[in-house]
């Protein structure tokens, strides 16, 4: 099965929701996923961030629509680390 | 309290807790000291009927009610559209299904809410002690003297609560809209009594 584990979103965002609470978002969509937000540069209404995400499973669809849902774009993809298990039968 | 949680939550969102604050206290202010005028009037005038009071005041209350539900609705709805246009400038996209959309949507009604009730509430507790009176039930003092008493004590309060936003002392800002207050009755016995 082919799992998303991580990756690096460049993503554009208003000020509010904070960067705590915007990460926090992210990070209840799934079980296990860690959220690393870093603000690159900042203007009068924007921050322009980069979303590190790491799960066992990353639902990406979920992810851009959290991401979307509070008011951000996701410019582009950065970074991408996909896993293909083997399944055990 | 998850309705309480949310309008928070959208007020946090939009910066808007302050405006929110302010228009509590402005208007709480007016519902109290138009109050307190109607019933400083009633006082000075020939004797009337506690029903004639109570009506009087609670037509007061609900047009205070309805005034600042619908100015604060109306000006509030217009200010929430122009920061998300500007806002949808800035970000390049359609932010209507977004918080930012949802709050433009949800704020106005918050704060119009938030502006009507203070006045109506506020009113309705000064107007108690006339209804508890015409319903029978026996107050130490005349219940018009009760209800300025309710009133003064209401202004008295909210300045209490200016002071534990301002974060200065409390009583002090409590004197100091009860002092306005007690102006207020000192102007109207001098220009409707005299």
């Amino acid at each position: 099965m082919v799992s998303v584990k991580r990756v690096v979103l460049d993503v554009l965002k208003p000020h509010q929701p904070s960067a705590l609470e915007f990460s926090k978002t992210i990070a209840a969509v799934g079980d296990d996923y860690e959220v690393h937000l870093t603000v690159l540069t900042m203007d009068e209404a924007t921050e322009t961030t980069q979303i590190v995400i790491e799960s066992t499973a990353i639902d990406f669809k979920l992810v851009q629509d959290c991401i979307n849902a509070m008011g951000g774009s996701l410019h582009s993809i950065d970074e991408v680390i996909v896993h293909n298990k083997p399944s055990d039968d | 309290m998850w309705l309480v949680n949310k309008a928070n939550s959208l007020l946090r969102l939009t910066n808007s807790q302050g405006i929110a604050r302010r228009y509590f206290v402005v208007n709480g202010f007016d519902g109290a000291l138009t109050m307190l005028g109607l019933i400083i009037g009633f006082t000075l005038s020939t004797e009337t009927e506690l029903s004639v009071v109570i009506n009087a005041c609670l037509g007061a209350a609900i047009a205070l009610g309805m005034s600042g539900v619908s100015s604060a609705y109306i000006s509030e709805s217009a200010e929430r559209k122009h920061a998300l246009g500007k806002l949808e400038l800035a970000m390049v996209s359609d932010l209507q299904d977004s918080v930012h959309g949802k709050a433009a949507r949800w704020v106005p009604c918050v704060i119009a809410l938030i502006n009507g009730l203070a006045p109506l509430i506020i009113s309705l507790l000064i107007i108690m002690p006339l209804w508890l009176s015409n319903s029978g039930i026996q107050l130490p003092l005349s219940p018009l003297y009760v209800a300025a008493i309710v009133a003064l004590t209401l202004v008295f309060l909210l300045g209490v609560f200016l002071g534990r936003v301002a974060d200065i002392s409390w009583l002090r800002s409590g004197v100091q809209t009860l002092l306005m207050a007690i102006m207020t009755v000192a102007l109207i016995y001098l220009l409707v009594d005299g």
